[in-house]
């Protein structure tokens, strides 16, 4: 899949090696974070309110003298590990009931669907705050909140996949030839449906950093791990005052999910070429 | 009208099922917020001996097995009690009632001005695709869709109410005005303004794109080419035939996306003051006020699956075959 012609039809898109470019500089700066910043992001590193282009703050201060560049370089990282680690999440789900219902159809069809069409009507957000507020914030029940609102439309996209695929005349041979319905599912119709299951991911990583954010924006995120939603929450009293603090880790959010977006469009050019070309 | 009525009918029946699973639903979450909820209620009321613990047990029924602590619920969620809020000492329901009104204003208006707009972005950009005006619709539509809302919000009021004064940063209104009829009404419209459009501002690039795509593709089917043969004008091709089919999947996925929509009034109303159900969610998030958490979880699910009768309701009245079946 990998191959040249992937990475030329990737290339023909622009925007997507843009966003692949921006990507990979918020890769770098999220792992190098404690080289180039080194010493605890929550620690006072100079005095307070300092404005951006200070000597010892290059993006500023915040309220209580911690360093926002620090901050966000640190805050990268747990925006990357909650986005790729609750989308994992959510296709373990979404792509485990979608393989189901598109497979075996019929009742079993029927229940999955219920089931998704219920979570898709519950409003996400106020879901994943209820769950995060009950069980108290950490990474671990963020990325479970984030994986339970997230996998319904990953279920639709795979059942529909499987439902396709299902009919096919290799999955039919391979039914004949007495292979077991796990083998089937996982070694027949899994890889050939993967392409449009990769590029739904790859978008979803990207909601997946814009609901952490937003939860930590109201104080629901892990209090142990400095995250841009919970510097733009913490700062967003003294905007009238200090509108950096606010501002930068805004920007460090849309570059981000704007990154992801344009490799998300990229991806769909390159792995599903028929549509991409009758777009025009 | 019989296909119309049926089609609402059947959808009722979906919506009363999804109902009653979400008051299951959140039957189990009482119970999985932490600790025991008698204890938790005792907490809260700011009591904690053994005794009122038994006693609360006791009152609340919390000794009985589980199902049938579920019936009791359900009995007491038909009749609109969604439990007491020892926080604020008052029932869930009277507190949520307070804030309802403000939360459907604005969620309501921030809908109706996506579908708008973003129905007539997106055909602009359809009519004049290849064009600046259609770049310029698509980057906005990618920004807006990367941008987090509560950030949007925050960056308009930085410049339309810090920067150049021109609209007020927060609340529902001037507050000791005391402003009565058609000032009143003024004074909250031009205090919904900065919230509305920025609820409204993600959901339109949505819709833009979506029309845009949905056009392009209805444009080249049979049916257009015969209007353009019968030599009908530009301008009715385009909105009788074209945009008459083409809308029907936008308004599709605005009834899917209506419940995140009321999930982002929180952020909104965090952001703006704004005194409806998603700042008393904030405020409940803050003080760990799980029974009103809880409370808004179930109401805002009403007002999704009210929001989605609605779409459907709008869906019957455009789609023309329903039309025709008359």
């Amino acid at each position: 899949m990998m191959n040249s012609d992937f990475w030329r039809a990737f290339a023909r898109n622009k925007g997507a090696v843009l966003g692949l470019a921006i990507l990979i500089a918020i890769v770098v700066l999220a792992a190098f974070a404690s080289v180039l910043f080194p010493g605890d992001p929550w620690e006072m590193a100079t005095a307070p309110f300092q404005p951006p282009l200070s000597e010892d703050a290059m993006l500023g201060s915040d309220m209580l003298g911690r360093d926002i560049a620090s901050g966000i370089a640190h805050g990268a990282r747990v925006s990357l590990l909650i986005g790729l680690t609750s989308t994992a999440a959510a296709l373990a789900i979404g792509v485990t009931l979608g393989a189901l219902a598109g497979f075996h159809g019929g009742k079993v069809d029927d229940a999955i669907m219920r089931f998704t069409e219920l979570f898709q009507t519950i409003p996400n957000f106020v879901l994943a705050v209820v769950l995060v507020a009950i069980f108290t914030p950490s990474l671990t029940t963020i990325v479970l909140a984030i994986a339970i609102v997230s996998w319904p439309p990953l279920a639709r996209l795979a059942r529909a996949e499987f439902l396709s695929l299902r009919s096919r005349e290799f999955v039919q041979a391979a039914i004949t030839t007495g292979q077991s319905n796990s083998t089937i599912i996982l070694r027949q119709i899994l890889p050939n449906s993967l392409s449009p299951i990769i590029v739904s991911a790859s978008l979803m990583v990207a909601t997946a950093i814009l609901l952490e954010s937003s939860l930590s924006f109201l104080g629901l995120g892990d209090p142990n791990a400095m995250s841009w939603g919970y510097m733009i929450g913490a700062a967003r009293t003294v905007i009238r005052q200090a509108w950096w603090m606010s501002v930068f880790p805004g920007l460090a959010i849309v570059l981000t999910v704007l990154a992801l977006n344009l490799v998300g469009e990229g991806l769909n050019d390159a792995l599903n070429p028929k549509l991409a070309r009758s777009r025009g | 009208m019989l296909g119309f009525a049926q089609l609402f009918a059947s959808r009722l029946v979906k919506a009363a099922a999804i109902l009653i699973a979400i008051v299951v639903m959140n039957f189990f979450l009482v119970h999985a917020a932490p600790g025991d909820p008698a204890t938790v209620m005792a907490g809260e009321a700011g009591a904690a001996d053994e005794k009122f613990v038994t006693q609360l047990r006791e009152q609340f029924g919390l000794d009985r097995p589980l199902y049938e602590q579920l019936g009791t619920y359900i009995g007491k969620v038909v009749q609109g009690d969604l439990g007491f809020s020892y926080r604020q000492q008052r029932p869930v329901w009277d507190i949520l009632a307070e804030r309802l009104p403000a939360t459907l204003v604005l969620t309501l208006t921030a809908f109706i001005l996506a579908l708008a707009a973003g129905v007539a972005l997106g055909t602009l950009a359809a009519v004049t695709v290849g064009t600046w005006a259609d770049s310029a619709i698509t980057v906005v539509a990618l920004l807006a869709y990367a941008t987090p809302i509560y950030w949007i919000g925050l960056m308009l009021s930085l410049l339309f109410s810090i920067q150049l004064g021109w609209l007020p940063a927060f609340g529902y209104e001037t507050i000791g005005a005391g402003y009565t009829g058609l000032a009143h009404v003024a004074d909250v419209a031009v205090h919904l303004i900065l919230p509305v459009i920025t609820l409204a501002l993600f959901y339109m690039a949505g819709y833009a794109r979506l029309t845009r795509a949905s056009m392009l593709e209805v444009r080249s089917l049979d049916f257009v080419k015969t209007a353009k043969a019968k030599g009908l004008t530009q301008g009715r091709i385009v909105t009788r035939h074209v945009l008459r089919n083409a809308i029907l999947p936008v308004i599709t996925v605005a009834g899917i996306q209506a419940g995140q929509l009321v999930g982002g009034s929180i952020l909104i109303e965090t952001v703006f003051a704004w005194p409806g159900i998603g700042r008393l969610a904030f405020e409940a998030v803050l003080q760990r006020d799980y029974q009103v958490l809880l409370g808004i979880f179930l109401v805002t699910s009403v007002m999704v699956i009210l929001f989605n009768i609605l779409t459907d309701i709008l869906y019957g009245l455009v789609d023309p075959r329903i039309q025709v079946s008359q």
